[in-house]
C-alpha cells in the first residue's frame, strides 16, 4: 500500500472538505502557490482563487475576516503560516473568535480551523519554532488539536472543518515530509487520544512530533525491562482524562512530555489532574524556559531527545521502585 | 448581484423626520441607561454598586445619534452592521428591539445576549447586528470578512462597519481597508470621529490629514461630512450604498460628530475645557434637525409627538428589563463551546 506524507494527508483532508461542502474554503499567504509546506498543493487549481484565497500579509485580519466569515454562513480554514505569526492574530483569535459565540449569547457560531504549525524547525530560530499549545487550551471557546501522524492529520483535520466550534489546529513543521499508512476515510473523534504502545510500568502521555520520539524511547525502554505505555493525546483541549486516568491507574506511573517549555506547559494540567485524581506519582519533561536558538548547539538544548526521555523514564521508574514496597 | 436602492419613497420632510425618530429614540435611550447606571460603574478602585441596574462600562452615543441614523437609513434587514464599544446607538437604528436591548444592559435572561455582553457587547444578529465590541478595531476585520463571505456567497448583502477616531491608529485599520480594497468589497467604513480617544484628544496622536486622508491613500472614496447634521450623513450614505451596491467597492464615510460625554458615563471628562464642550452642544444634532424640519414646514406639535413616543418606548423598555429575569447560573457554562462541553477544569 502506498504512503502517503503528513502534508498530503492533510491536503486529501481539505480538498475532500472542499468538495463536499461548498461552505468550506482556505485563506491565508501564499496558499494559491500550495502554502510553504506544500499542504495546498493543487486546491486552487482545483478549487479557484475565490475559494482557495491569497491573502496580504496582514495576520489580523486573515483572522478576522476568517470569523466574519463563519459568523454568516462559511467554514473557513485559516493558514497562519507558524504559531509565532498567529500572535500577530491574538485578539482575533482570543477576543473575538472564542469569544463570539458566549459573549454574543449564542446568536452567532464561529466554526472555523485556524492551523498554526508548531515546533522547533531546524535553525529557524527563536520565531519560528514556538510550540504554544498551552495559551491556547487556556482559552475557554477553543479546541486544540495536534496531529502526530498523517493518517491523523487526514482524520484530525477533516473532524475540525466539521466542529462548530473554532479550532486550533497545530501541525508539526518537522513533520510535513513524514510518510506514513493512509488514512481511514472517517474523520477522528476529538478529544480521544491514542495508545499508540501498550505496556505495564509507566505511562507517557505526548503529542505531536513528540510520539514519535517517545515510541522509539520506549521502544529501548523494552530492551532495558521497562514496559512504557505510550499516549498519543492528538487533541489537547478537550484532553482525554478518562484514557489518561485509566492508563496511569494501571502503571501507577505519569510522565508527560512536550516540545513546548516545561514551565506553564500543558503538562503540568495534565500531571496535576492525574496527582489529584490518583495521588500516584508524576513527572514532566519540556523544554527548558529559554527561546530557540540558531545554532545547532544551542538549538539541541531546547530538543526533547530519544535519549533524554529515556534517561527520564528510566530513573523514574527505578526510584520509585526503590520507594515503594516490596509487593 | 442585484442592486437594491432602499425606497425613500417619502418626501424629504417625511425623510427627515424619520431620521429625527431615530435619533429622538438613541437620546431615549442613551439619557435612561445613563440615569439607571449611576452607582452601577466601577471606577478608580470602587466595585460596581450592586443597586444599579445598569452595572460596568457604559459607553454613550449621546450627541453622535446623527452618524448611526443617517448610516442605518440606508441599510436593509439583511444587511450586516459591526460596531464598536459605544454602540447601543447602532444597534437601535439597525433594527433591534429597545426593550430586549435595554433588558441586555441591566444583564437580564431577556436581553439581546441574554445578560452575557451587556453594554459593550450589544449584539442583534437578528437584523444582522453583528456586534459591538470591546475592543478598538476589532470590528474592521470582521467587518471584511462578513462582506467578503456576502460576496463570495452572492447573498447582494453589505456590510456597514462603524469604528472612532481611536481606531484610525490600530493595525486592523490599515489591514481591513487594504483587504476590503483588494477584494473590492461591498463595506461602507463610517469613521464616527467624536474627537476623543478614550480621554485623550486623537488630533495630538493622529499623524497626517487624518481618516479620509488614510482612506484615500488606498484609493477608497472618501468623503468627511459633519456628522451632527443628520441630512448630510444621510446623503452621504445614500450615494456610498447605492455605489456599493452596484460592485463599486468599499466606501469611507468620515462623520466629524462630538462626544458630549465622557469616555464612559462615569468620566467627568476634566482634561477638556467646559467651552469646548458647550459649542459642541451649539450644533446638537437633536436640534439641527428640529430646526430644519420647522425650516420644512413640519408642525412643532409632530416634532414633540415623536419626542414623546420616544421616551414612552424608551420607559416601556425600562419597564420590561425592570421585571426581567436575571439568568440562571448555570447559564454561565451554555454557549461556551460544543466540543468538550462539560470538562470545565
Amino acid at each position: 500500500m502506498a504512503l502517503i506524507s503528513y502534508a498530503q494527508a492533510a491536503c486529501q483532508a481539505l480538498a475532500a472538505a472542499m468538495r463536499a461542502d461548498p461552505r468550506v474554503l482556505a485563506l491565508g499567504e501564499d496558499v494559491g502557490r500550495g502554502g510553504i509546506f506544500g499542504q495546498y498543493k493543487g486546491l486552487q487549481q482545483e478549487f479557484g482563487a475565490a475559494r482557495i484565497i491569497d491573502t496580504p500579509i496582514s495576520e489580523a485580519t486573515i483572522m478576522g475576516a476568517a470569523v466574519g466569515m463563519a459568523l454568516t454562513g462559511l467554514r473557513p480554514v485559516v493558514e497562519m503560516r507558524v504559531a509565532d505569526f498567529a500572535l500577530c492574530a491574538i485578539d482575533e483569535i482570543v477576543n473575538q473568535a472564542a469569544k463570539n459565540r458566549y459573549m454574543f449569547g449564542g446568536q452567532g457560531r464561529v466554526p472555523l480551523v485556524a492551523r498554526l504549525p508548531i515546533g522547533i524547525w531546524s535553525a529557524s530560530a527563536a520565531q519560528h519554532s514556538q510550540s504554544l499549545e498551552a495559551w491556547f487550551a487556556h482559552i475557554p471557546g477553543l479546541v486544540v488539536v495536534a496531529p502526530a501522524t498523517p493518517a491523523d492529520n487526514h482524520a484530525l483535520l477533516a473532524a475540525a472543518i466539521a466542529c462548530d466550534d473554532p479550532v486550533i489546529y497545530m501541525e508539526h513543521k518537522e513533520l510535513w515530509a513524514l510518510q506514513g499508512e493512509p488514512p481511514a476515510p472517517d474523520p477522528a473523534v476529538l478529544g480521544k487520544a491514542r495508545v499508540v504502545r501498550a505496556g505495564a510500568d509507566l505511562t507517557l502521555v505526548t503529542w505531536s512530533k513528540l510520539v514519535h520520539t517517545a515510541v522509539e524511547a520506549a521502544g529501548r525502554a523494552a530492551q532495558h525491562g521497562i514496559a512504557v505505555e505510550v499516549i498519543d493525546l492528538r487533541t489537547i483541549w478537550p484532553w482525554d482524562r478518562d484514557l489518561v486516568l485509566d492508563s496511569a491507574a494501571r502503571t501507577g506511573r505519569l510522565l508527560v512530555a512536550h516540545e513546548a517549555v516545561q514551565a506553564g506547559g500543558f503538562g503540568a494540567e495534565i500531571a496535576a489532574t492525574v496527582a489529584e485524581e490518583l495521588g500516584i506519582p508524576v513527572r514532566r519533561v519540556g523544554a527548558p524556559r529559554i527561546p530557540v536558538g540558531y545554532a545547532r548547539t544551542l538549538e539541541d538544548v531546547a530538543r526533547i531527545s530519544a535519549e533524554r526521555l529515556l534517561e527520564e523514564l528510566t530513573t523514574f521508574v527505578q526510584r520509585d521502585a526503590q520507594r515503594r514496597p516490596a509487593a | 448581484m442585484p442592486v437594491i436602492t432602499f425606497p425613500v419613497n417619502s418626501s424629504p420632510a417625511e425623510h427627515l423626520l424619520d431620521l429625527y425618530r431615530t435619533m429622538a429614540r438613541i437620546r431615549a435611550f442613551e439619557n435612561a441607561a445613563e440615569e439607571t447606571s449611576r452607582g452601577g460603574v466601577a471606577v478608580f478602585g470602587s466595585t460596581a454598586d450592586a443597586v444599579a441596574l445598569v452595572r460596568g462600562p457604559l459607553h454613550l452615543s449621546t450627541g453622535q445619534e446623527a452618524v448611526a441614523a443617517g448610516v442605518c437609513a440606508h441599510l436593509e434587514r439583511g444587511d450586516y452592521l459591526t460596531s464598536t464599544h459605544r454602540g447601543h446607538g447602532h444597534t437601535l437604528a439597525k433594527g433591534a428591539d429597545t426593550a430586549a436591548m435595554m433588558c441586555e444592559l441591566f444583564g437580564r435572561a431577556t436581553g439581546t445576549n441574554h445578560g452575557k455582553g451587556g453594554s459593550m457587547h450589544i449584539a442583534d444578529f437578528s437584523v444582522g447586528m453583528l456586534g459591538a465590541n470591546g475592543v478598538v478595531a476589532a470590528g474592521i476585520p470582521i467587518a471584511v470578512g462578513a462582506a467578503h463571505s456576502a460576496k463570495i456567497r452572492g447573498s447582494g448583502a453589505i456590510v456597514a462597519c462603524f469604528f472612532g477616531d481611536g481606531a484610525i491608529n490600530r493595525g486592523p485599520f490599515l489591514e481591513g481597508l487594504n483587504w476590503a480594497k483588494i477584494f473590492n468589497l461591498p463595506v461602507l467604513f463610517v469613521c464616527e470621529d467624536n474627537r476623543y480617544s478614550a480621554t485623550t484628544a486623537t488630533d495630538a496622536m493622529t499623524g497626517g490629514a487624518g481618516a479620509a486622508a488614510r482612506a484615500r491613500g488606498m484609493d477608497i472614496p472618501a468623503e468627511t461630512v459633519d456628522g451632527n447634521d443628520v441630512r448630510a450623513v444621510d446623503h452621504a450614505a445614500r450615494d456610498m450604498v447605492a455605489r456599493i451596491r452596484a460592485g463599486g467597492g468599499p466606501q469611507f464615510l468620515h462623520a466629524l460628530t462630538y462626544r458630549v460625554k465622557g469616555h464612559v458615563s462615569v468620566d467627568p471628562a476634566t482634561y477638556r475645557e467646559q467651552g469646548e464642550v458647550d459649542r459642541a452642544l451649539e450644533s446638537d444634532p437633536l436640534q439641527l434637525a428640529a430646526a430644519r424640519l420647522d425650516a420644512l414646514g413640519v408642525d412643532a406639535a409632530r416634532i414633540a409627538e415623536v419626542d414623546a413616543a420616544a421616551r414612552a418606548e424608551i420607559e416601556t423598555a425600562l419597564a420590561v428589563a425592570r421585571a426581567a429575569p436575571w439568568p440562571q447560573a448555570a447559564a454561565a457554562y451554555t454557549d461556551v463551546q460544543d466540543t468538550g462541553a462539560g470538562q470545565w477544569h
